[in-house]
């Protein structure tokens, strides 16, 4: 199914609709600032709830780890098993083949809250990021 | 199979092995051992699967390990600068009494009576501790710096406890702390709260928004990991106690002032010091160290059981302490260690420890001053015992600090802490130790500021060092990716 | 000149220097930064310096007044043990590389100690048969508690750790000191004529156990029925812990073999000295599924830029200095050199060395027991398998014999008054491959006056 537009959090994670799920992964500009070099990535089984702002799992690079944020809260339907696999799919197309899970989401308002993607840009700005 | 390893100049031990070799003479085995052996130990208690260690004759070994030291920096190499890791010369009078044996062959179960001598050497150790810190509550128990911090948590965790204030669950912890704090915090239970610092010294304002009835400590290191001393640390001190909370001290930069402040003087309640770095021992590759911890006296009766104590001339150790936090460790502590450590200051005596700061801070103003013309220096010209430059003006030109401290290498030196503290991009973390001399910290400066120089004109040569170790650089994605942490069985 | 050898910078150095900085003394460069009221030049009970020459007397004066295994025959054990070092032991280990290195934190500088710690994890996973080892912890107790906060972060929900009451004393008080301050319930296991009731174990750890705990061989000597506690864990899908001892298994069944999720034990038995129990060494294995969630440093293998083989930290995001709270542990420094120790003693070893060291301990404690046995059938406190160590019942107070037999030359054991006051007649008793038949028959003879 056809990925919604893409909106993102300040926390580098990005959600796109695809029918009543929400796709969640990390965005580029995050994997670029890991050196691309991801080493391993913890994520929820289905059927565990997430709640937006909190964390959902890791991603590890040699020598950093970050936490996910949920950008929107639910249950966990589907997980990139891929990606649990082999983290270079994550290095190397973290918008596209990347994913990291599926959620089903319970409270529909948050979407709306999520930047757009010229808001996440001009927020990497604001940051000091170009 | 090896070769799916790659190309080794030392081969491992398993490769080097040859069925049927032994490394030493043992003893004829008894005719009497297999029926001795049927009762004490019957066949289903013994072992089916083969033991898979090496068959060396000593010489293999030897050369084996011996090739191994070859590739091995130690202080006694090199000049050895790691910031807050105080690489000091390791006095080999320490070794030689650390290796008696009446010291060696001790138990710690033999009767105390035939114990006096190390003994003492425990209880004098820990009432100089007490004596340089100021906090008379002295433990020998935990092994390194990290359990002396999680220790000291227990005993601020069991000292609110009884205090019917179980509401302090806050550690709060500046962000120039080294990692361990945190992670200290974090295994005793409570929630650590970064505390933003300005100009590189805890920001006074940031601090007061998060002091409260939920503060248990703040954990502090002083000098900080900039390097700075903190001037305001008795008003810091002062408000975390008007709040109810208690003071720790991280003893990691204790070199910075040993004999000169006593951290109880500024308020700590509690601190651990390294004796792996201000008092001399030996690194060892990474440990064994020693991190004894020291706390105010009414904080004492919370520490480890059991305690050193001496009336009328006999030492012995004391168990019946009701509101001890428990044993962190068997037995009584890193002992070889607390032996090096008694040599020492017992050499050095008082003056020797304070020209031990005084040369600390005055090496590592001086190395600063030959570095600020060709490094940025985000912390002014003053430090104590250490100091932090920022490589950012090199990474203009494509050369990280992890660049020149490969590049070291190839000079020879063993480079600088890098990328620590994390509020400085391109951290070097200089700590050059009271036990160099003028000649070598001006040779070191000459060669980061020609490395400097490379990297304004040839920076390729900086980012493909080192070509004169053993190895160039290591591939540590994959290492963590696929991770073959033993030698596979055949 | 001044009179201290470990600072080389002269008076005249120190004035250019001071020159060069702006300061004019060393003080100055103090009272700069540190408010003056803080500052303190007085020397309190701390000692005045000491030439060399008379301080190595000092320190032999010291140890004169220690009395050792060199001096006296030794029976001593409970977790420390005198067992055979080779002399090349020392002598490699000494190197000062090794000795005066820091953590290998720059690997290219570092490649020797890092493969020796490579061979220190290959041969501890071969030793226990499990999949992985760290690089090390602090001691076998320490290395326990950590193993029962992996088992806590592998079931957040549980409450509960059962450790039998066979383990050593000091390690049943870490893990309670370790937990303390968390909602965690330590359950213990009595035991039935030296080893552990598995009746009950089995009804306890059905219970929510996060972590079941087994000893081998136990503080008594006995040796358990390890299998009982492994099924006990499985059937509560619990993480099963085993605490074994190194040495045993050159004889003994390894961890690995009876299921053991984790493994740990105390390294000292293998190269290191007895030095009032401070030489040790936390041996911490486990499966490969645990890898994530160990503990410590870890070294692994890996190539350079030219494809050839080298050695790394790995897996560091692990650690403190990357994860900060959320750390696995808060271990940085390990006892990387007591490894060392370690991984030279098994090379000279080997697997004929080890397994003749274990069956030699074995066989000295069967001829030790034998012989109690003949002189009084009661004194053998416990007639379960043993390894190395044995529990002799008394006609008196332990402490009282242990005085007795000093005189004449023996460290006759530990008393078990440590356990409680039931224990106060009991004397837990070492015989390693040290021990010659000659000294277990004169150890015997001292001791059948107080035999029960």
């Amino acid at each position: 199914m056809a990925l919604s537009e893409k909106r993102y959090a300040k926390t580098h994670e990005w959600a796109a609709r695809e029918g009543e799920l929400i796709v969640v992964g990390v965005s580029e500009f995050a994997v670029e600032q890991l050196n691309r070099e991801i080493v391993f990535v913890e994520l929820p089984p289905p059927g565990k709830v997430v709640s937006a702002g909190q964390s959902f799992g890791t991603v590890e690079a040699v020598k950093t780890a970050a936490d996910l944020y949920a950008p929107v809260s639910g249950v966990v339907e589907e997980v990139n098993a891929q990606v649990l696999d082999d983290p270079n799919f994550l290095a190397q197309d973290p918008e596209g083949a990347g994913w990291l899970i599926k959620v089903r989401p319970n409270a529909h308002e948050e979407w709306n809250s999520l930047l757009s993607e010229q808001d996440y840009r001009d927020f990497l700005k604001q940051e000091g990021h170009h | 199979m090896a070769s799916d390893f790659g190309k080794a100049d030392v081969p491992t031990l398993f490769e080097e092995s040859v069925e049927g070799r032994v490394g030493v003479s043992l003893f004829e085995e008894d005719e009497n051992t297999d029926s001795l052996l049927e009762n004490v130990v019957p066949q289903c208690f013994r072992r089916s699967l083969p033991l898979g260690l090496p068959e060396l004759s000593e010489l293999q070994v030897m050369r084996h390990f011996i090739r191994l030291s070859n590739r091995t920096l130690g202080v006694d190499t090199t000049f050895y600068p790691l910031g807050s890791c105080t690489m000091k010369y390791n006095p080999k009078v320490n070794e030689l009494t650390a290796a008696d044996e009446r010291f060696l062959y001790t138990h710690p179960f033999q009767p105390q009576r035939t114990l006096q001598g190390i003994l003492k050497i425990c209880f004098e150790l820990c009432q100089w501790l007490g004596e340089l810190t100021g906090l008379r509550g002295v433990s020998l128990q935990p092994a390194a710096g990290a359990h002396g911090e999680f220790t000291a948590l227990l005993i601020a965790k069991a000292y609110f406890r009884e205090r019917g204030e179980s509401q302090r669950t806050q550690v709060l912890v500046p962000d120039t702390a080294h990692g361990t704090n945190p992670a200290s915090a974090a295994r005793c239970g409570f929630v650590p709260v970064a505390i933003k610092s300005k100009n590189g010294k805890v920001d006074l304002d940031e601090l007061q928004r998060h002091i409260g009835e939920k503060t248990a400590c703040l954990m502090i290191t002083n000098p900080n990991t900039l390097g700075l001393f903190e001037d305001a640390i008795c008003e810091i001190s002062h408000r975390v106690h008007e709040a109810g909370g208690l003071v720790y001290l991280d003893g990691a930069n204790f070199n910075a002032m040993v004999g000169r402040v006593r951290p109880s003087d500024f308020g700590a309640d509690l601190m651990h010091i390294n004796l792996h770095k201000t008092f001399s021992v030996p690194h060892g590759s990474g440990g064994p160290g020693a991190g004894p911890i020291c706390v105010r006296e009414e904080l004492a009766k919370y520490l480890p059981v059991p305690i050193l104590s001496c009336r009328d001339g006999f030492y012995y150790l004391e168990y019946d302490r009701p509101h001890s936090v428990g044993r962190v460790r068997s037995f009584l502590g890193n002992i070889p260690n607390v032996v090096r450590a008694y040599t020492y200051i017992a050499q050095l005596g008082y003056e020797g420890l304070c020209e031990v700061s005084g040369f600390a801070v005055l090496h590592a103003n001086y190395l600063l001053h030959l570095l600020s013309s060709s490094f940025d220096v985000p912390y002014g010209a003053r430090c104590m015992h250490e100091f932090v430059i920022d490589g950012s003006r090199q990474k203009k030109f494509g050369v990280k600090a992890l660049d020149i401290a490969k590049k070291l290498l190839d000079y020879g030196y063993h480079p600088p802490t890098t990328y620590f503290p994390l509020i400085v991009p391109e951290a070097l973390m200089v700590e050059p130790t009271e036990t160099e001399n003028k000649e070598t910290l001006e040779s070191f400066a000459n060669a980061m500021i020609e490395i400097s120089n490379i990297a304004e004109t040839h920076p390729e040569e900086i980012t493909d060092a080192p070509r004169t170790t053993p190895v160039s650089r290591l591939d540590e994605l994959s290492a963590a990716r696929n991770p073959v942490v033993v030698w596979p069985n055949v | 000149m001044r009179n201290n050898p470990f600072i080389q910078t002269t008076e005249l150095q120190e004035q250019e220097m001071l020159a060069a900085i702006g300061a004019r003394s060393l003080d100055e460069l103090f009272s700069e930064q540190i408010p003056p009221s803080l500052l303190t030049s007085e020397a309190g009970s701390l000692p005045s310096p000491c030439g060399e020459l008379e301080l190595v007397r000092r320190l032999k004066d010291l140890a004169s007044q220690c009395k050792s295994a060199t001096d006296v025959v030794s029976f001593l054990g409970g977790g420390c043990y005198d067992h055979f070092i080779p002399a090349a032991v020392d002598h490699i280990a000494n190197r000062s590389e090794f000795l005066t290195a820091y953590t290998p934190y720059q690997p290219e500088a570092s490649q020797g100690a890092l493969q020796a710690f490579f061979e220190y994890q290959t041969l501890m996973a071969r030793l226990y048969a499990m999949d992985v080892s760290n690089a090390s912890l602090y001691d076998g107790a320490s290395a326990l508690g950590e193993a029962v906060f992996l088992a806590l972060s592998v079931h957040p929900d549980r409450k509960r750790v059962i450790l039998p009451f066979t383990l050593h004393p000091h390690y049943r008080e870490v893990v309670r000191s370790y937990v303390q301050h968390l909602d965690v319930e330590v359950v213990e296991i009595e035991h039935r004529g030296g080893v552990t009731d598995c009746e009950k174990l089995k009804e306890v750890a059905a219970n929510e156990a996060a972590a079941v705990v087994s000893v081998q061989p136990n503080f008594f000597g006995c040796l358990e029925d390890v299998d009982a506690f492994s099924d006990a864990a499985r059937r509560a899908n619990a993480v099963f812990i085993a605490v074994a001892d190194p040495l045993s298994l050159g004889l003994l069944k390894p961890p690995g073999e009876y299921g053991a999720d984790v493994a740990v034990g105390e390294g000292q038995p293998l190269g290191l000295r007895t030095y009032l129990g401070g030489e040790s060494l936390g041996i911490f294995t486990c499966r490969w599924d645990y890898l994530r969630r160990m503990p410590g440093r870890l070294v692994g293998l890996t190539r350079d830029r030219e494809g050839k083989r080298g050695y790394v930290l790995t897996l560091q995001t692990r650690e403190q200095h990357i994860r900060r709270e959320k750390a696995t542990s808060n271990i940085c420094t390990n006892h990387a050199h007591n490894a060392l120790r370690a991984t030279i003693f098994l090379s000279l070893v080997g697997p004929q060395g080890l397994r003749a060291i274990a069956r030699k301990c074995a066989r000295n404690l069967a001829l030790f027991k034998s012989w109690i046995a003949s002189e009084s059938a009661d004194a053998v406190a416990f007639r379960q398998p043993a390894f190395r160590e044995t529990v002799i019942r008394l006609n008196t107070n332990a402490n009282v014999v242990c005085e007795k037999l000093l005189e004449r030359g023996f460290f006759a054991g530990i008393p078990l008054e440590i356990l409680g006051p039931a224990y106060e007649d009991l004397l837990l008793v070492a015989v390693t491959e040290k021990r010659t038949d000659a000294e277990i028959k004169s150890f015997v003879k001292a001791l059948r006056e107080f035999l029960a």
